[in-house]
């Protein structure tokens, strides 16, 4: 046999030759690398339902958790019947979920911006936003929660003490997650190279133009990853601020349950929740997708 | 000989406990191009980076056609606006296209409307050869292209003095002339400069003034004729030689 040519002649070339850069949810290069990766998908899927199917408790998880006629029931709602519909208790958990990461995005810059400060003139501004991050970051989300929703009302204030318990838990996401999310902005601000700054300070832009066009963009390019990250987290927590009552679709599953018997609703909520986050996730795979290939192509915006 | 453009007092500068500057002094009449030579950490770029504010000086001060830049209450903004700086490393904005690059300074300091900004732009890269490359983005420039832009950058804040920080030493040799060229023709066109650099022969040619640096110090100051051919001073005549020694000269 040619020494330069160690493959036997019979093997076809290139079959798991690397895909590109960056991960493949399918492996693509060509039809046998595809048919492979069907059939182990297929093989893997068989198995689990298989060990699902064949478990002595099978047929009582089914009815408990994947009843479809329960499950339509929890999805439409009855309010005679003394349950609500889950599907439409989710539009609370997008619009919370909505209304938050709005204000997250903008609070959570804000005390990044105040963190990388310079000057003593912000010291203490410095000092109030580190201890809010420690605080809550460290803090359970659910005591945040309950925090704001039993201890607000509590205090009698005018307007602050008579919103909806949604609103409180809108309130509490937004103070729980801006200390993440500015952690997060904190990296991105700091991804980018001083030499970058200097270059805009050069040529006389200010610091506050220079963090905004030039520092900014850059950082939040960097960062769209792990925000999007924390907002698919985001869009599950939502679901805590049915412990003040609300009635989000994790909520609405739960006093199905308790009055039907059957935890086939929170098959439902889960479904739901998937539906939200799944499209979410692709979204940013596509936007950094795009923003890699308008760097490396050129050109055309 | 014409007026002055920069002068520089007894400046230090330390980092820590490492002194760059040691009481640097000079002078640079306007349109008068001055190339510093030295070897690496000898003080040549933290000198440019203290002229354009980028640094904070330790002792000493610095005027710019007869103005303090030093003192108490003066805006550097200002004073960055008359001075443009070219690095080493191009430091091009790497989420813009060049266009937008070269308009930025102008429009969001200077106030200028974005379209009068883009015409001047884009006649500024046609001077240098880059009018194709206004919507590339960056990263799909050569290094020479990319330090031209960088060139013309400055250049659109209509800058009365260039420093420019080693321009060539991050390039492949082959694409050094294209930027040399670039500085040759902003000195034909009477731009006072003061050029970092290790193109010895490009500072001989190009240079009014050469001066030596050294220990932050500058340890000889004359035109390139004399400071190349006949060094007055031992450190300057071991610096050349080494040169000579790698063939860079």
């Amino acid at each position: 046999m040619d020494a330069n040519s160690p493959m036997s002649p019979g093997q076809p070339a290139g079959s798991f030759a690397a895909t590109g850069r960056g991960p493949r949810l399918l492996a693509g290069g060509g039809t046998r690398a595809t048919v492979i990766s069907s059939a182990s998908t297929i093989v893997v899927l068989g198995i689990l339902v298989a060990i699902f199917l064949l478990a002595p408790g099978a047929r009582a998880v089914e009815h408990a958790f994947f009843s479809p006629t329960d499950m339509w029931h929890s999805f439409i709602g009855n309010p005679r019947k003394g349950y609500y519909s889950v599907g439409a208790a989710i539009w609370l958990n997008v619009r919370m979920f909505l209304v938050a990461e709005v204000l997250i995005l903008a609070l959570a810059l804000l005390v990044a911006l105040i963190r990388q400060s310079a000057g003593p003139v912000l010291f203490p501004i410095r000092i109030l936003a580190t201890g809010y991050v420690d605080f809550f970051r460290g803090v359970p989300l659910i005591l945040v929660i309950f925090a704001l929703g039993l201890g607000l009302p509590a205090l009698n204030l005018p307007f602050v003490s008579s919103q909806s318990d949604a609103v409180y838990g809108v309130a509490a996401l937004v103070l729980s997650y801006s200390a993440y999310v500015s952690e997060v902005y904190r990296a991105g601000l700091n991804s980018v190279h001083q030499s970058q700054v200097a270059a805009a300070r050069s040529l006389g832009l200010s610091q506050a133009t220079a963090m905004r066009h030039v520092v900014l963009p850059q950082a939040v390019r960097n960062i769209i990853p792990p925000l999007l990250n924390d907002f698919i987290s985001l869009q599950k927590d939502t679901a805590l601020v049915g412990t003040l009552g609300v009635i989000e679709a994790n909520k609405a599953a739960d006093i199905y349950s308790e009055t039907v018997f059957n935890f086939s609703s929170f098959t439902v909520a889960a479904i739901l929740f998937l539906i939200l986050t799944i499209p979410l996730a692709r979204f940013t795979d596509r936007l950094i997708e795009r923003d890699r290939r308008r760097r490396l192509a050129g050109g055309t915006r | 000989m014409s007026s002055e453009a920069l002068r520089i007092d007894d400046l230090h500068k330390s980092f820590g406990s490492n002194e760059v500057l040691r009481g640097i002094a000079m002078s640079v009449a306007s349109h008068e191009v001055i190339c510093l030579i030295g070897a690496s950490g000898s003080g040549k770029s933290t000198l440019l980076r203290c002229v354009n504010l980028l640094e904070p000086i330790d002792a000493g001060r610095i005027s710019l056609f007869g103005h303090d830049i030093t003192g108490p209450g003066v805006d550097a903004n200002l004073v960055r606006r008359q001075i443009g700086i070219v690095f080493q490393s191009f430091n091009l904005f790497p989420h813009m296209t060049v266009l937008r690059n070269v308009t930025l300074a102008p429009t969001k300091v200077l106030r200028m409307p974005p379209a009068q900004a883009a015409d001047e732009a884009r006649a500024l890269l046609g001077r240098f050869g880059l009018i194709d490359k206004a919507d590339e983005y960056p990263d799909r420039l050569s290094g020479g292209q990319q330090q031209r832009v960088a060139i013309v950058r400055a250049l659109a804040m209509q800058p009365h003095l260039m420093l420019l920080d080693e321009v060539t030493s991050a390039l492949d040799p082959e694409l050094v002339a294209e930027v040399l060229e670039v500085i040759t023709e902003l000195a034909a066109g009477g731009m006072t400069m003061l050029i970092a650099t290790h193109e010895m022969g490009f500072a001989r040619e190009i240079a009014h003034r050469v001066c030596f640096l050294e220990e932050g110090r500058i340890i000889e100051d004359a035109p390139p004729a004399e400071l190349f051919t006949n060094p007055k001073d031992d450190r300057t005549r071991r610096f050349l030689r080494r040169i000579v020694e790698a063939k860079r000269l």
